[in-house]
Formats: structure tokens, sequence, C-alpha cells
């Protein structure tokens, strides 16, 4: 296996031919924050909190999805980064409703967590308050709209591990949401197997189970790595 | 020219709200109002949101009594599952409920209201408060502070949080009580039941001295009560049924269900308060005024069933009347109820049952509409809910002890005003302090809790206005 060398924080590291930004920064124990991103899904870049300074790049390149490059010099933690990646969680809060006191996933909430992790104690952004659906059609789960932080996770496990392909994001800009197949109420569509991954990889409480009752939600965020991992070294009998 | 005394903001109490007394062109006093001045909607910003969260939204429109909405919003819950919670879950209801009563009249009595009997209506505002009690009588002062925390900490160690636990849920309760904790509470219980004795003995005192007077003057006038009572007839605090008793003792009606309150209870609204005006149908508005709470439920229960308890409430009825009519009794039947609390969680302690078996059941939604009630420190508390097919919420309607009483506090004012407010109000007089007082006293003999009650926002100061007839501030205090 080939092996890339590149600089993080001014720190030397090696990492496989392939690895993304997001890989090599944790080899380097650079604690980048993610949101969307979960081992085993497909990365798609849409949270932007692990956004990073590549030198020579003047975008700024999210570390997810960026392929790691022989000799790059990369700085995860600048004044800059941070003041974006608190913003970026101000604007999360600030778009949505979201109301941890009485939310079932708080305590275990990933973006009650990240507001923590980058020191967010108040949004400096008018907070929207938009008026957004439950749908409680399902006879187990819920989506709330109001907690959506349209991370994709659920998206993409659905069609990348349980292969049924549920969910899809509808509409644009502003008014992006999450989508029960052709945008019909969840308990309708025929193709959702009531498998629960969706609701065990959401990082706040947009989907949950029923019975979930305040911060009584328990996630399950190392699933999607755990199935992908096993497939592939096909840990079953009948594969 | 007609003159108006505004209060505002009302002090020692729990919300934010004030007093206007009006006096006519003669300076006599014509009229007074107490308004509550907040606002939150609840019960509109609850629609559309799935029911299984109420226990956790409701218990958080207050800070005093978190855990009256949790126990409501959990029955009606249940009621919308259709199903019987376990003996357990019960039981362990029933003693979160218990320890709410005991710390939220620990503190009506001890800190709010105590300082005025205790210190003297005439004494320094300034002091005139828990932190002055510390200092005239730090010993009281501790006991009743410890007390209060006995039934905070009971709320602790049953839900997690001393406030806005979440841990009553419909189909019973998250978390049993640890071996631990069962033990911890025996253990205090000898404190809690030293202190209600010394503060029941210090306040017969009183009654018996300095407060003869108020008994007569703070809202002493017939209305019904209203409260739960076992089938049969004894106190109770969540189950039960509801009974109406008059003033003179005869029960208007009893076992009525909480699914049929509307069929009893009207509400009306007046234009000048945020606060709705329950009355009893049968009789129409204003003459249905009936009070709820300590002094209500221990009016229309025939006893409480433990015998300390029984022999306490036998002393008050000798005292302020078969059926107690004056609202300065609610003080009192605050402090025989700790003691009926105490006595309860003594047996519910020591009950094999509390702590085996089962604690919750899991079950879809069964129902689309249903009432619950339980038994606020302040009152009866009713939650309705309307649910879709999906479970989640098309109408709230919550019903608050503080509201029930707003008749009452209204006349209790009133009669406070006439009898403390010179007649008449010689033009351009201050009115005293201690008079002004006296009339906010009026109000916290029914310990009002205006954030439940208009499940509004804010703090809790009280304003008093006096008011010319054609509605110019004359003289005000504020106070917060």
């Amino acid at each position: 296996m080939s092996v890339i060398t590149l600089n993080v924080n001014g720190q030397d590291v090696a990492v496989p031919a392939g690895a993304s930004l997001l890989e090599a920064t944790r080899a380097a124990e650079a604690n980048v924050p993610t949101l969307c991103h979960l081992e085993g899904l497909t990365p798609v870049s849409s949270c932007r909190l692990c956004l990073v300074e590549v030198e020579g790049s003047t975008k700024l390149l999210p570390a997810c999805s960026t392929a790691a490059a022989e000799g790059m010099v990369v700085h995860t933690h600048t004044p800059r980064l941070r003041e974006y990646r608190r913003m970026t969680v101000e604007l999360f809060f600030a778009e949505g409703n979201h109301v941890c006191a009485v939310c079932v996933a708080n305590t275990h909430c990933e973006l009650q967590d990240m507001a923590v992790t980058v020191g967010m104690d108040h949004s400096r952004f008018p907070y929207q308050y938009p008026q957004r659906p439950v749908d409680a059609t399902h006879p187990q789960f819920t989506l709330d709209h109001n907690r959506c932080i349209l991370c994709t996770r659920c998206v993409r496990v659905c069609d990348e591990i349980e292969g049924a392909h549920v969910w899809d994001i509808g509409s644009r800009g502003g008014h992006c949401h999450i989508v029960a197949g052709l945008d019909e109420p969840w308990g309708q569509v025929q193709a959702c197997t009531s498998c629960g991954k969706c609701v065990d990889v959401c990082p706040t409480g947009a989907l949950f189970r029923n019975s979930d009752t305040t911060a009584e939600k328990q996630p399950n965020t190392t699933l999607p790595a755990l199935l992908r991992t096993a497939r592939e070294q096909r840990r079953w009998h009948n594969q | 020219m007609t003159r108006t005394v505004i209060i505002d903001p009302v002090t020692r109490i729990e919300g934010h709200a004030k007093i206007t007394l009006h006096l006519n062109a003669a300076g006599h006093l014509t009229d007074t109002r107490f308004h509550v001045v907040e606002y939150r909607g609840f019960e509109k910003f609850c629609e559309g949101r799935p029911f299984t969260e109420m226990a956790g939204i409701t218990a958080r429109i207050c800070g005093i009594c978190p855990v009256s909405h949790l126990l409501a919003a959990a029955k009606t819950g249940d009621k919308l599952l259709a199903i019987s919670i376990p003996p357990a879950a019960d039981k362990l209801r029933r003693l979160l409920n218990l320890a709410q009563l005991t710390q939220s009249h620990a503190l009506s009595f001890f800190h709010l209201s105590s300082p005025d009997f205790l210190l003297g209506w005439e004494s320094d505002p300034a002091k005139r408060n828990v932190f002055g009690l510390m200092a005239a009588d730090p010993d009281l002062a501790r006991a009743g502070i410890r007390l209060r925390q006995f039934g905070q900490q009971i709320l602790e160690l049953l839900g997690g949080r001393k406030i806005h636990s979440a841990w009553a849920v419909p189909g019973g309760v998250r978390s049993p009580l640890s071996q631990e904790a069962r033990d911890w509470i025996l253990e205090r219980l000898p404190e809690a039941r030293a202190t209600v004795t010394l503060a029941l003995e210090l306040y017969k005192k009183l009654l018996d001295g300095p407060l003869q007077k108020e008994q007569r003057v703070f809202g002493d006038f017939p209305s019904l009560f209203m409260g739960l009572v076992t089938p049969h007839g004894l106190w109770e605090h969540i189950d039960g049924g509801l009974r109406f008793r008059d003033s003179n003792g005869a029960i208007v009606a009893d076992q009525l269900s909480e699914d049929d309150y509307a069929a009893f209870l009207g509400e009306a609204v007046e234009p000048w308060s945020y606060l709705k005006f329950p009355y009893y149908k049968p009789l129409g508005y204003p003459d249905g005024i009936y009070r709820v709470g300590p002094l209500a439920r221990l009016n229309v229960c025939d006893s409480v069933g433990t015998p300390w308890a029984d022999r306490e409430l036998a002393e008050l009825r000798q005292r302020s009347g078969q059926t107690a009519t004056s609202s300065f009794a609610y003080h009192h039947a605050r402090l025989v109820e700790i003691v009926a609390c105490l006595e309860a969680i003594e047996i519910l302690v020591q009950d094999p049952e509390l702590m085996h078996g089962r604690i919750r059941l899991r079950a879809s939604l069964n129902r689309n509409e249903a009432v619950g009630v339980s038994e606020a420190p302040r009152g009866t508390l009713f939650h309705h809910y309307k649910v879709d097919d999906d479970g989640l919420l098309t109408s709230v309607n919550l019903i608050i002890a503080t509201g029930q009483n707003n008749l009452a506090m209204n006349r209790t004012v009133h009669q406070i005003a006439q009898e403390y407010i010179p007649d008449p109000v010689p033009a351009g007089a201050e009115i005293p302090e201690a008079m002004l007082n006296r009339v906010e006293a009026g109000i916290r003999c029914f310990d009002p809790c205006l954030s439940c009650s208009t499940h509004a926002a804010g703090q809790m100061p009280l304003r008093l206005q006096l008011l010319a007839a054609d509605g110019t501030v004359l003289a005000e205090r504020l106070r917060g």
C-alpha cells in the first residue's frame, strides 16, 4: 500500500493513499469537528464544520470529502476556522426550532455537543422560528422537521446500508427538507422496512422512536461502519 | 375626582401581577381588581406536537410545581394509550406528588408568608422576607428551608433532578426508587415531622394572638370548594373523583369525573386580566365562585385518613369552622397538608409494592381525546388533550389551580381593602405601606402561581396602583 505524507498543524503525518483529509487530521489528532460525516457512509460535506485551510488553496476545503495529497500543508484550528465553525452552529440553531429542554435527544444530541465544542453560548443570528410539520404517520417512528439539520445521514444510511432508499431531499434553498418516498407521509411509504437505522444515526432529535420522551433517545451511530465492515469482510456464512 | 390605588408588582408570589384599588370622587372604595399581566400561550404552541412530549413541555410551565404538570400530562397520556399503569408506578407517582406538596407548602409558609406573621405587617419591607426571618429566628428559618429541601430531595431521588424532571411518562415512570433513596427518606422523616410540629405550634399561637383579625377579614366569604376525594370521601391528591362542597358543609356534587369537567366548569374572561375566571356552571358566573387548593381539599374531604393529620384537621375545623370559609385558613391548611403528606410518605416508602414489579407500560395511541387531573399544591389541575390519529395534538386546554381561585382572590382583595384602606381616602393622601402589604397578603393566602395560571412568562413582582375615576394613577407602589 502506498503512503502519502502531509503536514497537519505543523506535524508530519503519513496516511494510506486515497485517505481523506479528515483521516489525515485524525491521524494528527487534530480533532476536526463533524456533524454530517459518519463512518461507513459516503461523505457529502453538507454541514461545513470540517472545513480546513490548505496552503496554496484560496478556498476552505471540507476535510471529509477532500483527498489527502502528498506534501499538503493543512491548518485545522485557525482563528478564521474557529469563527466560521461557531457561526455555522449558530446558523443551525437559528434556522430550525431546537428546544433542547424538551427534546427527545437532550444530552444525546450531536448538535448540542457541537455547540459546546465550538463555544456557542448564544446565536448572534436572529431565530427564524420556521413553521415546520411533524410526520408521525409511521407506527414506530416520528420525523420532526423542526429539529432536522439536513445532514442527510438518514438518506445515506437508508440507501447505502439498508438499500431501501426511502429518504431524499425535497425543495430548494431554505425550503429544503427531508422527504419520504415521493414526498409522502412516512407511514405510507411501502419501501420502508422499519429497520430504524435512520433513527439510530440521526445526530439530533429529528428522528426518534414514538415511545421516546424528553431526553430518552439513545442513538447508535456506530451501526453503519459495523455493517459495512461486516459485509466487506463477508462475516456472514451465506455471503 | 376618583382615584385608583395600584399595587404592581405583587411580591412574594409566583408570577407577575398587579392590584388596582378604584376610588370614586368622594374617596370611597368602589372596586378592586387582581390583574394577571403575563401571557405565554402554552396551549397554542403545543398544538402539532406529539402528545408524548407534553409531560416534558408542560413541566416547564413552572419551576415551583413542575411535578403537577408532569403528573397531569402523564395521566392524560395514560388515558390516550388507554392503559392502567402498574401498581408500583402508581405508588411512585403518588410519592412524587406528596414530596411536591411538601416542598411547595414549605416554600409558601416559611419563605413567602411567615415573614408577615413573624416579623409583623408593619416591619421594614426590606427585611420582611426569608432573609429577615433568618436574622430574626435562624433556627426556624433553617428548619423551614430544610423541610423544603426534604421534599425537593425526594423529587431528585425519583426524577433525577429537583425541577423539570420528565420522569413520569405516559405508561408509568422511567426509573424505580433505589433502596438507598428509600432509606434516606426514612432517615429524614423525623426531622421533617419535628419541623411541622414546631410550625403548627407557632402558628396556632399566632392565630390565638396577633392574627385573630386577619382570620376574619382575609377573604372570609361563602363559596364552593372543589377537590379530589377517594371513593370513600377521604383526602386525595392524584386519583379519585371531584367533590364540590358549599360553605354550609353540604356536598353539592360528588365523585365527578375529570372527563366531564366541561359540563360542570365554565371559564369566563375579563378584559383586564390574562387569567381566566373559572366557575361552577350550574350556578353561573360569577355566582359559581369556588375555591381549590389545600383549604378546599381539607374542606371537601370527610377526613384525611391518617391519625396525626386527622387530629390537626379536627383542630382546624374547630378553629375555622367545619367548612372553613376564611381564605386566611389556607396557611393553616398548608401545614395540615404537610402533616398528611409526611404520614402518607412514611406509609408509602414502607410499602413493598413501591419497590417491585413493572414501572412502565408501552402502548400505542388508542384514543383521540383525554382529560387528566392531579392536585397541585395550589389546587386541582386539569390537562385536556385532543390528538389526531398519529398522536399529534390538535387542541390543548389547561385549567390551572390559581385560575380557579381567581374569583376568590379578587373577592379577598376587595374585603381586605375595605377593612384596611381608609374610607374615604383623603384627597392626595398616601396609602401606608403596611396597608398595601395586607392587600398583597390576601393574594398570598392562595399561594398563587401566575406562571402556571396564565402558562405565562415573567418574574413574580407585584404592583399596586391607586386610580382616579378617569384612570389617572394617583399612587403607586412597585416591588420586585
